[in-house]
């Protein structure tokens, strides 16, 4: 069991210090593949490199430690003091994009030689290298090829055998195909999906598709602003979510055959600069009561493997048969002052928190 | 009824490099769709990266010439041979929203600047009248003209931006606005507020849209027609529902398989105990 507890992650920058990732606890068993989902913004990267141990400045880890629940060849338990002597190993990282981790100037041979594991025995390491990509469905000489002479689909098929190759028992990946057209990115979530049924490793994929969550997590874990909010079987996040936000997430994109008209999630995020006193979504939340903007609700286990941070879990069911049984989209088109009056709502809605989002925006393209 | 939009026989071909070593790539190859209706209506493009669909739109925008084949939108020609448009004519007909809106603009320019230019350069309305015609654009996507003003494009966020260009379409009050990928690039949690509003403009406006897309979800949710493109070939069309809930050519239904959709897992049709190997697709 991969054990984290309390963490808290910050970035320093010449506007001050900001926590991206605030008093997480969490407690992954092993071989699953655990998912981790939240509007952009919301720290499931800070946290990724957090548990990859890949801290260093602007990225600081100012509260807590990882426990991964194994020791290292010197009898030591593994944690996050120690945890970067066992990247490739025991650890490994699957990128969004090959682009900015694959060496365009190395041919892909080197990159799985490249490091402290295979010193000394180079030859016969790259033998089963070429053996092992051919297992993945790749050419073996395509390990001879630099990564521009591969597709983006092949790319991130080596990307998945460098990061599985050692058959590490932890492998993290971050949006890994987000840059994919949906035929490759189904190939590639099944290649990973066997891998993980085959060696038994734990998984830990970010994505904000929540579609590409319900194919291939066990567990998700649920992020807003810093913070989990909830923490469950898969199954249940879609079915029974214990959190408003969940609900959202799980219910505000259209999905083919369901004709509910969609609002998406109106409104933003709080600024990570200012959060609120209490609960953080409060301000976009349709359970808010004033309690809610005073007291910040801890994350607790309401129901045995079910643990979300809301007061009002109580009223959850009953908010998501609302949600469910929502109007059709043809009945609000055949009435037209009720659908645009929906969608000036949202456009409305759209502005809260506008100036914040405007101004977070305005550094990241500055 | 009016021809909201026909291509008939559309090719474009890009040729790389120079003789002889030059290579054909058929961007387009003979593609005809045809809508016609009384009503306004939405016509999804939809297809994987380098199907066609960015060159589709740019050969109607007459940005690109076709190599052959013409295109009709609201019953005039527009593009192939023997079209002349008249510009202003053309842009009170057809207007753009492209995909990145940090780059549609100019990041020295304010917002309002574009607005402005459209109202007088296409309508051709004096002042007061364009001020006019911006606020009321402006209302239909829920900004203000006061709180655009002045302001540059890194003053707003993605979404707020992208409205400001549906805004900026809309003040000629085209017939057809073309949309390539409008909403990629903002956070999928808001992607609905630029989907739910065309819904709204189709009906308040009666503007048609041809929506272009990777996204057969957003598709589905607000078609009409939806076309498939594959490698420049146009494989399937219809009426949206139907093309998305029974699809007819292979290659529909190998991209509807792929969604990672909320009703039927993967796994469940997936035989654990073969080789792990590679589809053809996936690594062309
Ligand atoms: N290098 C950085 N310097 C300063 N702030 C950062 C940096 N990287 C991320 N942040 C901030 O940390 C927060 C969480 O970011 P991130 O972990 O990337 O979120 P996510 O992956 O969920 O989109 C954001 O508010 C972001 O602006
Ligand atoms: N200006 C150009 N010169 C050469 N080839 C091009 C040009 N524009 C597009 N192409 C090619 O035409 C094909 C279709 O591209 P595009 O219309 O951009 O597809 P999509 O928008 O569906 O991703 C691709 O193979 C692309 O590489
Ligand atoms: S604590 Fe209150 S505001 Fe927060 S999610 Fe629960 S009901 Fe909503
Ligand atoms: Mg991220
Ligand atoms: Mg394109």
């Amino acid at each position: 069991m991969i054990k984290l507890e309390n963490i808290e992650a910050t970035y320093t920058t010449v506007r001050g210090r900001v926590k991206a990732v605030e008093g997480v606890s969490l407690e992954i068993p092993y071989s699953i593949i655990l998912g981790i989902a939240g509007e952009s913004g919301c720290g499931k990267t800070t946290l990724m490199k957090v548990i990859y141990g890949d801290t260093g400045f602007p990225l600081e880890l100012t509260k807590g430690s990882v426990d991964y629940g194994f020791e290292n060849d010197r009898g030591q338990p593994v944690t996050s003091r120690n945890i970067q002597r066992e990247w490739f190993r025991n650890i490994s990282y699957v990128p969004q994009s090959s682009m900015s981790s694959l060496n365009p100037v190395t041919r892909i041979r080197d990159q799985f030689t490249d490091f402290p594991a295979t010193y000394g025995r180079k030859r016969e390491v790259l033998e089963s290298v070429r053996e092992y990509v051919q297992e993945l469905g790749l050419p073996p000489e395509s390990i001879d090829a630099y990564p521009h002479q591969l597709s983006g689909g092949m790319q991130q098929r080596i990307m998945v055998a460098l990061a599985t190759f050692f058959h590490p028992q932890i492998i993290l990946a971050d949006e890994p195909t987000t840059a994919l057209d949906v035929v490759v990115q189904k190939d590639i979530l099944i290649l990973l999906m066997r891998l993980q049924r085959m060696m038994r490793n734990t998984i830990i994929f970010v994505s904000h598709d929540m579609g590409v969550h319900y194919q291939i997590t066990h567990k998700m874990m649920i992020m807003y602003a810093a913070k989990t909010v909830e923490y469950a079987n898969t199954d249940d996040i879609f079915k029974n979510p214990l959190h408003p936000y969940t609900l959202m997430l799980t219910s505000s994109l259209p999905t083919i055959g369901d004709e509910r008209a969609r609002t998406g999630l109106p409104g933003r995020p709080p600024s990570l600069w200012d959060p609120p006193q209490g609960c953080r979504f409060a301000m976009r939340c349709p359970l808010a009561t004033a309690h809610c903007h005073e007291v910040e609700p801890q994350l607790l286990e309401h129901l045995p493997g079910r643990f979300s941070a809301c007061h009002r879990v109580d009223a959850i069911p009953e908010l998501a048969a609302k949600v469910w049984r929502g109007p059709k989209l043809s009945e609000l088109a055949n009435d037209q002052d009720k659908l645009i009056a929906q969608v000036e709502s949202a456009l409305r809605a759209d502005e809260t928190e506008g100036a914040a989002a405007a101004a977070a925006l305005k550094e990241e393209v500055e | 009824m009016d021809t909201i939009l026909e291509t008939e026989g559309l090719n474009k071909e890009f040729v790389l490099g120079g003789f002889p070593r030059s290579i054909k790539i058929q961007a387009l190859n003979n593609v005809n769709i045809s809508v016609t209706s009384q009503k306004p209506v939405i016509i999804s493009v939809v297809g994987e990266s380098g199907s066609g669909k960015t060159t589709l739109a740019k050969v109607i925008l007459r940005l690109l010439q076709p190599t052959s084949g013409r295109v009709i939108v609201s019953n005039q020609l527009v593009a192939g041979k023997g079209a002349k448009p008249d510009k202003t004519e053309f842009l009170r007909t057809v207007q753009p929203i492209f995909q990145n809106p940090f780059s549609a603009f100019n990041r020295y320019r304010t917002i309002d600047m574009y607005l402005y230019e459209t109202a007088t350069r296409v309508l051709k309305l004096d002042q007061a009248e364009a001020v006019r015609a911006i606020e009321e654009a402006l209302a239909a996507v829920g900004l203000e003209y006061k709180d655009v003003r002045g302001k540059y494009p890194n003053q707003f966020s993605g979404g707020e931006l992208q409205r400001a260009s549906v805004a900026r379409a809309l003040i000629p009050h085209p017939n057809l606005i073309i949309a390539d990928e409008p909403v990629s690039m903002i956070d999928a949690s808001r992607r609905m507020i630029i989907i739910n509003l065309f819904l709204a403009l189709k009906q308040e406006y009666k503007t048609s849209f041809l929506y272009i897309t990777h996204d057969l979800a957003t598709a589905y949710y607000i078609s009409d027609y939806i076309a498939v493109l594959n490698h420049g070939k146009l494989v399937e069309f219809g009426e949206g529902k139907r093309v998305l809930q029974s699809p007819q050519h292979e290659y529909t239904k190998l991209l509807l398989a792929s969604i990672p959709s909320l009703n039927k897992k993967w796994t469940e049709d997936l035989d654990w105990n073969a080789p792990i190997g590679a589809t053809a697709e996936s690594l062309a």
